[in-house]
């Protein structure tokens, strides 16, 4: 195709499909007039297909005819931007309502409300407090809320025990750093199972029942829109944030400089880290995990899995307690709701009636041997589940 | 003297299966005498005569059933799917990593993988609230302001109104940013599938936002920022900087590979953020909003953020930078005699083009370069490839990548100097593998 530098004066520039009129002036926003991958960039000019001066002055005088009456008719159609003739719709302000829940750091878009921390405990109870337990201290479902920051935190706005390392996992309350972020989430997310089914009152209430566990508000406080600002100011690790990096656009430097060396690089080579042998079988059997064909297969794991622990006896163990919800309760190795496998391994064992006696703990639930909350019968478990159940417990619990 | 000696630079090429996993044992313990009685055993089993062997392998010399029967129908699936032989490939979760399914990660098997693309079906998954199936006639995607004065015209689209737009298709890499974020602190998982396989590569297709801002009136000189919002349980949300939008490259994607996008990936819709870290890729997409601030998400303030040594987060580390992989051979393979490989991995960066690969055998003292595969794209997976003769002993491989903006992979110690052990994310270390003289290969850092 034969391209015209008059017509490229214009803004219009050749492609390589074939040539149709398709061209407005540069001050022109119309649009409704594609081009495919013409030009890089919005809006595309056209393409055209001439010889001879005459011609090529003719059109450009058409071209700019047509393209004021286009102009014309967009703009009376929709001022601005380019548009795709019948594409989308107005959203309208119920929409954009219903939609648009974002809280931001500075608290544009928090509806108007209030909750008190002794409502929140309510809804906590109800609705929380089986994923996350009673005190938000809860590893057994989600990684714990509450915990590993200090009263003199909410002093310097900054976890201490975040540099010191003295808290092996870090908990929300040590990572937050602006409310809205924990207001938007459970509002937005939350009860997980059941998103978006908490009243404004329920999500304030919940926020500050939360730090008042954390330690941040007194027990008989009320958040609302009015005062959250001053909460904001509480935060334990409200200054423990930076965005000094090079990691949000391409184009930021680099944490780290490397030289790509080709001879006689760096220190001696030293393996520091390897996967230590009773975890080679930790990922199931490995020869199951390689395409069985060439000279590359996978390794066997899988007696290195079973090896010592009668793994494969207990290997339905993690659905039944997913299904039955245990370990939203019980921890492994510490009492959460209810009491730790370990705490119940080191009450019955040696005794030989524990297992016909655990199992029938788990099928018809209790109350009294360890507490005063109640376990509730586990219907959803037949008895040879609850029998297995018993066993694996009564043999340590064992991953 | 075993029968796998006499050539190190060709490999002899065992019945399929022929070996079980106690055999493998004894190959890797340095056995190797067996393994004649085993082909001899394999052949006359059903060849049933010397004579057939010494005149060449049963599968030329005797028609096979596939070679002498009726096959299957067209579309005896209306859905194609892979080989039964092929059922070791599969997306896995790492045990322990998660407790709950619903709110956790499947690794892609890139131990198996040959090119760049991921099969639709073996696309790593992360959902922080389990994922649906919607049903796209009742999808929606808003595009609003965080103010008036930010977008002129607040507007409603169906994925029918995006199908008619034109489209563009691009080739790109999504990574989690906790790609690798189990080995900060030492080696954690056994192999590739775990340590690397939340990464994915695909064709998408779909429309260009910056386009749909356009059209719907955006102001870009004081709207720097766009929240991209999911319409699941978690409506998970995002910020994205203006300029990423600008550069045309941040895709409205219904397409990959070919097809609509997966369930899992966010069917009918979801955020395309090339070289950004997967989060920012929102499944599911219902809503787009102009801003003139980030927003500070849940996955921008309580997760997705890097503890420093100082005790702060980073928040909004959200580039992918330059890495590597070998992905055969990987941990938790062995290797079944000595002779000819070939070593190939994945390279890719996500502030461009893979300029080059090195590869080590010892640990990185030493290094040779890789030959790039084509295509090699921008943000998208490079795969790389290197023959190599094993003669027995013991190695550690490594692969280094270095992108068009000059910068090279870094060790797993110069990042820990930075940015310590405890970051999480953004683990874009060198990978070492060390083979035994038995052949098994095992994860590693020096």
């Amino acid at each position: 195709m034969s391209r015209s530098s008059s017509l490229s004066d214009l803004g219009i520039v050749g492609c390589k499909s074939t040539a149709v009129v398709q061209f407005s002036p540069p001050s022109c926003p119309i649009a409704g007039l594609w081009g495919g991958e013409c030009g890089k960039n919005w809006p595309r000019w056209g393409r055209f297909s001439l010889s001879t001066p005459q011609v090529r002055q003719a059109a450009s005088f058409l071209a700019i005819l047509l393209a004021a009456l286009l102009c014309l008719n967009a703009q009376a159609q929709s001022p601005g931007k380019p548009t795709w003739q019948g594409l989308g719709r107005a959203a309208t302000a119920a929409e954009v309502k219903a939609w648009d829940i974002d809280v931001r750091a500075d608290f544009k878009g928090l509806p108007q409300g209030s909750g008190s921390v002794a409502k929140g405990q309510d809804v906590w109870e109800a609705k929380c407090a089986s994923c996350h337990g009673v005190f938000g201290e809860s590893n057994e479902v989600f990684t714990p809320i509450i915990g590993g920051t200090t009263r003199k935190d909410l002093q310097t706005g900054r976890v201490a025990s975040l540099s010191t390392g003295s808290e092996a996992q870090r908990t929300t309350m040590m990572k937050l750093s602006t409310l809205s972020s924990l207001w938007d989430y459970i509002n937005r997310a939350m009860p997980w199972n059941n998103p978006r089914t908490l009243t404004v009152e329920e999500v304030y209430a919940v926020t500050a029942y939360i730090l008042n566990l954390a330690e941040v508000l007194p027990g008989d406080f009320t958040l609302s829109d009015r005062n959250i600002g001053e909460v904001q100011a509480m935060l334990p690790n409200r200054d423990g944030k930076s965005s000094r990096h090079g990691m949000w656009l391409p184009t930021g430097k680099p944490d780290v400089k490397n030289v790509a060396c080709m001879r006689n690089c760096g220190p001696d080579v030293k393996v520091a880290s390897s996967l230590p042998d009773h975890a080679r079988g930790s990922h199931g059997n490995l020869a199951d995990q390689t395409r069985n064909l060439g000279a590359i297969r996978g390794q066997a794991t899988a007696a290195t899995a079973t090896a010592g622990a009668p793994a494969s006896e207990f290997a339905t163990v993690r659905e039944i307690t997913g299904k039955a919800a245990c370990l939203g309760c019980h921890g492994i190795d510490r009492k959460i709701v209810g009491p730790g496998f370990n705490e119940v391994l080191a009450k019955y064992k040696g005794n030989d009636k524990a297992e016909n006696y655990l199992a029938d703990k788990i099928r018809n639930g209790g109350q009294g041997v360890w507490g005063s909350v109640p376990m509730p019968p586990t219907t959803m478990l037949g008895d040879a589940e609850a029998s297995l159940l018993a066993r694996w417990i009564l043999k340590g619990a064992p991953q | 003297m075993s029968m796998f000696a006499h050539a190190p630079a060709r490999l002899c090429r065992a019945p399929e299966n022929f070996l079980n996993p106690e055999e493998i044992r004894r190959v890797q313990s340095g056995r190797r005498d067996f393994l004649r009685a085993a082909f001899a055993t394999a052949g006359a089993a059903t060849a049933g005569a010397a004579a057939a062997q010494a005149q060449g392998e049963r599968v030329i010399l005797e028609p096979q059933a596939h070679a002498t029967s009726l096959g299957q129908p067209v579309a005896a699936t209306g859905y194609g799917m892979p080989s039964k032989h092929e059922r070791n490939l599969m997306r896995r979760e790492s045990p322990g990593l998660t407790r709950v399914a619903a709110a956790s990660v499947s690794f892609s098997p890139l131990q198996g993988m040959f090119g760049i693309i991921t099969a639709s079906g073996l696309h790593f998954e992360r959902h922080h609230q389990g994922w649906h199936d919607l049903d796209p006639s009742q999808h929606r995607l808003m595009i609003n302001g965080a103010n008036q004065s930010l977008l002129k015209r607040p507007s409603v689209f169906t994925i029918d109104d995006l199908l008619r737009m034109p489209p563009v298709s691009r080739m790109h890499f999504i990574e989690c940013g906790a790609n690798t974020g189990m080995e900060w602190g030492n080696v954690a998982v056994p192999t590739v599938q775990y340590t690397h396989g939340m990464l994915s590569c695909s064709e998408f297709t779909g429309v260009r936002l910056r386009d749909v801002l356009d059209y719907c009136g955006a102001d870009y000189k004081k709207g720097r920022f766009v929240l991209a919002e999911g319409g699941d349980g978690s409506g998970l949300t995002r910020t994205i900087p203006m300029e990423l939008v600008e550069s045309g490259e941040v895709l409205l994607a219904y397409g990959m590979n070919g097809e609509m996008l997966r369930p899992e990936n966010g069917y009918p819709l979801r955020l395309v953020v090339p070289g950004v870290q997967g989060v920012s890729w929102v499944k599911w997409l219902r809503r787009i909003e102009v801003g003139d601030e980030p927003y500070g998400a849940r996955e921008e303030v309580m997760h997705y953020v890097d503890l420093m040594p100082d005790g702060k987060h980073r928040q909004y580390t959200s580039i992918q930078e330059c890495k590597s992989v070998i992905t055969s051979p990987s941990g938790g393979q062995t290797l079944l005699d000595r002779g000819t490989y070939n070593i190939s991995g994945l390279a890719w960066s996500g502030r461009g083009k893979i300029r080059r690969v090195d590869l080590s055998l010892d640990g990185g003292r030493n290094w040779k370069p890789a030959t790039l595969q084509t295509p090699v794209l921008s943000k998208c997976l490079t795969r790389f490839n290197l023959p190599w003769t094993w003669n027995g002993e013991p190695a550690i491989l490594q692969s280094r990548a270095t992108d068009d903006t000059g910068y090279v992979q870094p060790h797993m110690r110069q990042l820990r100097a930075v940015r310590g052990a405890k970051s999480i994310y953004h683990n874009n270390a060198i990978q070492s593998w060390q083979i035994a003289p038995g052949g098994e290969v095992s994860n590693v850092q020096v």
